[in-house]
């Protein structure tokens, strides 16, 4: 493997954010490849070759039957060997919008509960879902986040970052509620929803009913991260919703440090 | 998911007055045809269509199959999409069950099981049915002895024989019966015309000659209207005058074009949208289309497949554009109406706008195109016929405008595969519409499937970046028929319909070809390169199919298994119709001014005003929109500091690394139409361009497209209105030098209940894009800072009619706004020259509702308050009344935030326009108006305006 950030994002029927968050990677210096899913399962390209997966937003075949369910099912029966690999050579993966669904729905996120390094193991069962919002719509709308958690990937965002959400199921819930002192004591929640001055919020600042306002988790590393907001939409100081009233400090807006981080993981741990 | 959708469900029987019912629930069924095992179904739902963390589920053999045993009090009733109705769920659940590794499953079907709890009656039930869960033309009440039935669509293909139509010996009586019996809506003069063709040919047409003639005939695909001879009435000065008129279209709307001559309009009124000059590389094409009568009679389906139609149109264009965002506007009947006021057949307008609007989200929102910008109307007179308005804006390489079908190239389909679903939506188009047209037109209703328009986009570019076509074209309104038939217009093409992909057997060949299945294109091929173009398509998952050739020799000939059932001359086709002259009568309508209460209570009547539903917030909406998605929003529909304000135009940069972007607005306004559809026509340009300004665009570097949606042209009012439009639309395009590159009409909307007919109220949409060099200078409209100067700049005249203020009255007067575009351009070239040197804290547009509406967004969605002096506003006259300055609607006018320290600069640069400082911008939310008298005439606070601005539509 030569020097540089090899990013691959995942993209099938339905597949929609896609070219910007290959933009935010190739922004800070990675090589993004836009890759088919058949091309995977064709074996014209292989997953080992890249250092960071993305599974971007999107309606991949439609959310039909429920979101990312179809996209997760072509992951674990036909690529399983290959995720798992992936994920033990400590590589990086991360899910956003409709790619949270599917990492979750695969089973990667929350994946096993304490980090195994010694073999490569099998994803668990599907334990916590992404459902329909309480509002019963689609909604697009901007969202706080109280950033938590010891992920790789929010290295050093704001306490409190601001992305939008556009999501019609995103309703974080799990099977078994005592699994959220897990995820706590884990430190796999990353983002959870919260007003402006990060106080518990309501409809809609918790813009889905999500269960303890959950908008993000990792896996037990930290190197797999699922997050229902899109930090690739606010990647430029002029995506954030009232810019005009703002002063100008960076031409980033909060997103931005997510894939500068998956970047800089590479480089410094990977290469 | 299906928790909410019941909670929904519940909510609309308790407004409907269906209060009995205590609870729904809602579950999903799918019926699975093929040889599997128990195990194997227990596989498929525990892995595939069960969620196991929040669902559980059971599952039974058809034959065992029996209704759960009602509870007392309780109702169990199924409901399933109709043999031949899209369902997109089906092919994504076929795959995901072959992913499981299972092959022998043949097909799925869904429906939706609803136990509804409390004592209803049998004539509730029926309401509920009707109103609430179910659309007949699309849907059905599951019976258990129906079941196996709904998984076969198979049919035996017809045998295979060419049906003649009997035409060249029959009577006038005769001709007219073809013509409505084969729903080809034919008027005698054209039926003559075909007949004494074939007279000439010395045989019967064929069932898909007469076919394909009524298609490309038809006003949706000829316009039959605006290119044809008008005989047009009119009054000037008291004075009867006529006017010959030979078409409308070029007379008007193509010569404003013309004497405007811009150099970067690139491809105008000739492909399927307009494509102007974006930069050095690209080009930007757009197009509106509408899409009114399939979402009159099923507003989901309707709204879902008139966007996904529109944003083909995109595809088509030159060699094909890339969607980078919609806007919608629609016109509805109030939604409060109560049900027994509405005509037979119609439904409920809330149930219209529910369906219409999650149809554009669903379509939109799933390919990934972000919705951007639109309008909602609302207004009695459409409550047989909403107007749904859907138009996408694409950009694509500069090389690839030009295309062009060469001799011997092969005809390609790609996409979706061909139903029987949405037969004769063209001519269907081209009628009004009956208390019957649900059960007699359902066939044209159709839904989308967003996800297969998705592949053939990301499919369709690649092959586009390769080279790989010469020429493309959507199949829209008559299907095949007119898209094959519009690309061999000059070589001629040759169609094999038994090569064409097909979703079921059984289709007879006229109607493969007049079939408006969705989600097609079709291509032109080189031979050379048919391989490797096929291939592209089968990675990314889409049919393509080689399903003829241009053949050079300009006729239209289609066989079927070796059959030929077509053979026309493209001459004919195209150029054969009847040359028919229609009656245009212009009579100025007689409405009169109000008498207006002496003193009346301004602060009330501002709350009216901005509670109006055509004013009031349409948050609902917009938020069900992706408008982010593809990350080049700058400014999005909503603005502020709580991004909850409405902006003028959406701006967005399309290119990741380039500052260089597009602003998308809307004019759009029924009520001055019926006062004088000129001025409608002038206002509604004017709106839309100074929405663009507003956000800092450039006047000299906006386009505009016209879509006319108008009542019966056959009744000479109704075209008089037309002509009178049309003829606004000249005057000021010209006025402001702002081109025109695409547009569409839709007529016959009206709706016939026994002799009654409801027209709509004649209705433009003007559409502008704008470009915007640096897209970092642009403008919000709230304000920013307290102590920041507010000035109003243009004249506000006593303009009242059709104005928001005159409905709240239940007027609507006589003075309707007019534009006067010297003043007018005046203003917009000043106002964009202060835009660039950073002099506009924040501007906004006045249009409904007036000066005051616009100051009132302007403070709420800022989170700061105003005072302002309405002596110091510019007027036109002698102005001695408050209400006339708060609320006259007034074109060309603009309220703009300055800071004090550029007072002087800005107030030099707009010298020789009516710029005048009316107040400041206040820290506390006091919102207070000052009238003429120096009196106070409004005093609220900005919470308070909100609000009612915020609610009627809160849903």
């Amino acid at each position: 493997m030569n020097k540089t950030v090899k990013v691959i994002v995942l993209r099938t029927a339905g597949t929609n954010c896609d070219q910007e968050t290959a933009f935010a990677f190739s922004h800070f210096g990675a090589q993004v490849d836009l890759v088919h899913i058949n091309a995977l399962l064709r074996k014209e390209i292989k997953l080992e070759d890249y250092h960071i997966l993305a599974v971007p937003g999107g309606f991949t075949y439609g959310d039909d039957i429920e979101s990312g369910r179809i996209l997760a099912n072509e992951l674990r029966f036909h690529l399983s060997t290959d995720l798992e690999q992936f994920v033990y050579d400590k590589k990086l993966i991360i899910g956003i919008c409709n790619g949270f669904q599917v990492l979750v729905k695969t089973g990667i996120l929350p994946g096993k509960t304490s980090e195994d390094e010694k073999e490569i193991s099998t994803f668990p069962p599907q334990t916590v879902s992404l459902i329909g919002n309480d509002s019963g719509k689609f909604e697009d709308r901007w969202t706080y986040l109280k950033v938590d958690g010891h992920s790789v990937w929010t290295r050093d965002l704001p306490s409190i970052a601001y992305f939008p959400v556009a999501h019609a199921e995103g309703k974080f819930v799990l099977a078994d509620k005592k699994q959220l002192q897990v995820l706590g004591d884990n430190g796999q929640v990353a983002f959870r929803y919260c007003t402006v001055n990060g106080r518990n919020p309501f409809y809609p600042q918790n813009p889905n009913g999500s269960f303890d306002h959950i908008a993000g988790i990792t896996d037990p590393s930290g190197r797999v991260l699922g997050l229902m907001p899109h930090p690739e939409r606010h990647f430029l100081f002029r995506h954030h919703p009232s810019w005009t009233r703002l002063k100008k400090q960076s031409s980033y807006g909060d997103g931005a440090k997510i894939f500068a981080n998956g970047v800089w993981y590479v480089e410094n741990h990977l290469l | 998911m299906y928790g909410s959708l019941a909670a929904g469900i519940l909510k609309t029987c308790h407004e409907l007055g269906l209060t009995a019912v205590k609870n729904v629930d809602v579950h999903p069924v799918y019926l699975v045809q093929g040889d599997v095992s128990d195990d194997q179904i227990d596989l498929i739902c525990q892995e595939l269509l069960v969620d196991n963390i929040t669902q559980e589920y059971t599952f039974c053999e058809l034959s065992d199959y029996a209704e759960p045993k009602k509870k007392k009090d309780s109702k169990y009733i199924e409901i399933a999409y109709n043999p031949g109705v899209m369902d997109p769920v089906e092919e994504s659940t076929m795959k995901g069950i072959r992913d499981l590794g299972i092959s022998s499953v043949l097909s799925v079907r869904t429906a939706r099981a609803y136990y509804i709890d409390g004592r209803i009656s049998a004539e509730s039930q029926n309401i509920l049915v009707s109103k609430v869960l179910a659309n007949k033309l699309i849907q059905h009440i599951v019976k258990t002895e129906d079941r196996r039935k709904s998984l076969l669509l198979d049919h035996p293909d017809p045998e295979c024989q060419v049906v003649t139509v009997p035409l060249i010996k029959a009577s006038d009586r005769q001709l007219k019966h073809i013509s409505q019996k084969g729903q080809l809506f034919l008027n005698l003069e054209e039926m003559k015309t075909i007949q004494r063709h074939f007279k000439k040919l010395k045989r019967d047409p064929t069932d898909c000659e007469m076919e394909t003639i009524a298609q490309t005939w038809s006003e949706h695909c000829y316009h039959k209207t605006f290119r044809g001879t008008i005989r047009y009435q009119y009054e000037d000065k008291g004075r009867k005058k006529t006017k010959i008129i030979r078409n409308l279209l070029k007379s008007t709307i193509k010569k404003a074009t013309e004497d405007i001559n811009k150099p970067w309009c690139v491809s105008v009124f000739h492909d399927n949208a307009g494509v102007i000059e974006f930069d050095s590389d690209s080009h930007i094409c757009f197009k509106v289309e509408t899409h009114n009568h399939p979402s009159a009679l099923e507003p989901y389906g309707g709204a879902n497949t008139g966007i996904g139609g529109v944003i083909r149109d995109i595809l088509g264009t030159g060699l094909g554009a890339k969607p980078i965002c919609c806007t919608d506007v629609f016109c509805f009947s109030p939604p409060d109406v109560p049900f027994d006021s509405l005509p037979a057949g119609t439904l409920h307008p809330k149930r219209v706008m529910q369906g219409v609007v999650s149809g554009v989200r669903d379509y939109g929102n799933k390919m990934g195109i972000p919705t951007v910008n639109g309008a909602v109307l609302f207004d009695p007179l459409f409550v047989g016929n909403p107007l749904v308005y859907c138009g996408n804006v694409g950009i694509m390489p500069k090389d690839k405008v030009e295309k062009r079908v060469c001799k011997g190239d092969l005809v390609v389909v790609v996409g979706g595969r061909t139903g029987r679903d949405g037969i004769h939506g063209a001519t269907f188009s081209s009628g009004e519409l009956t208390t019957e047209s649900e059960v007699v037109s359902s066939g044209a209703v159709q839904i989308g499937d967003p996800i297969q328009e998705k592949k053939v986009l990301d499919a369709l570019l690649v092959a586009r970046d390769r080279n790989l076509y010469t020429s493309i074209t959507d199949c829209g309104a008559g299907g095949l028929s007119s898209a094959a038939g519009e690309m061999g217009i000059e070589l001629g093409v040759r169609i094999e319909l038994d090569q064409v992909p097909l979703k079921y057997h059984g289709l007879g060949y006229e109607e493969i070809w007049i079939s408006e299945s969705q989600e097609r294109m079709v291509l032109s091929v080189p031979k050379t390169k048919v391989k490797k173009l096929l291939k592209v398509f089968r990675d990314e998952n889409v049919e393509a199919e080689v399903i003829g050739e241009f053949t050079g020799d300009a006729k239209l000939e289609i066989f079927y298994h070796g059959l030929q059932v077509c053979d026309l001359d493209m001459s004919f086709l195209h150029e054969g119709t009847p040359k028919i002259t229609k009656e245009a009568v212009w009579k100025p309508a007689k409405h009169k001014e109000p008498r207006l209460p002496k003193s009346p209570l301004l602060n009330e009547a501002l709350l009216n005003v901005l509670g109006h539903y055509n004013v009031c917030s349409k948050e609902w909406i917009v938020r069900q929109y992706d408008h982010e998605v593809q990350g080049g929003s700058v400014i999005k529909p909503f603005c502020g500091v709580d991004a909850d304000g409405p902006s003028d135009a959406s701006v967005i940069a399309p290119k990741f690394n380039s500052r260089k972007g597009i602003a998308i607005a809307n004019g759009v306004n029924a009520n001055f139409g019926k006062i004088d559809p000129y001025w409608m026509a002038a206002s509604c340009i004017d709106e839309s361009i100074r929405q663009i300004v507003a956000v800092g665009g450039d006047v000299e570097r906006i386009a505009i497209l016209d879509n006319f949606c108008w009542g019966n042209p056959d009744k000479p009012d109704r075209l008089g209105g037309l002509v009178r439009c049309a003829q606004g639309c000249y005057r000021t395009a010209v006025g402001y030098q702002v081109p025109f590159i695409s547009g569409k009409d839709s007529l016959y909307n009206e709706y016939a209940e026994g002799k009654k007919s409801i027209a709509i109220p004649g209705t433009i949409l003007i559409s502008a894009i704008g470009i915007i060099e640096d897209v970092d200078k642009t403008v919000t409209m709230d304000f920013k800072e307290a102590g920041n100067l507010i000035y109003c700049v243009g004249e506000t005249s006593n303009e009242l009619g059709g104005s928001i203020y005159y409905d709240t009255l239940g007027k609507i007067g006589r003075n309707v706004p007019q534009v006067r575009e010297k003043k007018g351009m005046k203003i917009f070239k000043s106002v964009h020259s202060i835009v660039q040197k950073g002099y506009a804290r924040s501007i906004h547009d006045c249009s409904e509702g007036g000066l005051g509406v616009c100051l009132a967004e302007m403070a709420f969605s800022g989170g700061l308050g105003a005072t302002v002096r309405l002596d110091q506003v510019a007027v036109k006259g002698a102005m001695i009344r408050d209400d006339v300055i708060l609320f006259s609607e007034s074109n060309s006018r603009f309220v703009i935030e300055v800071q004090p320290r550029h007072q002087q600069k800005f107030e030099a640069m707009m010298k020789g326009t009516a710029c005048a400082r009316i107040g400041a911008v206040e820290a506390t939310p006091e919102f207070l108006i000052y009238g003429i008298k120096q009196n106070v005439v409004v005093n609220t606070y900005i919470q308070d305006l909100k609000q009612v601005w915020q609610e009627p539509l809160q849903w």
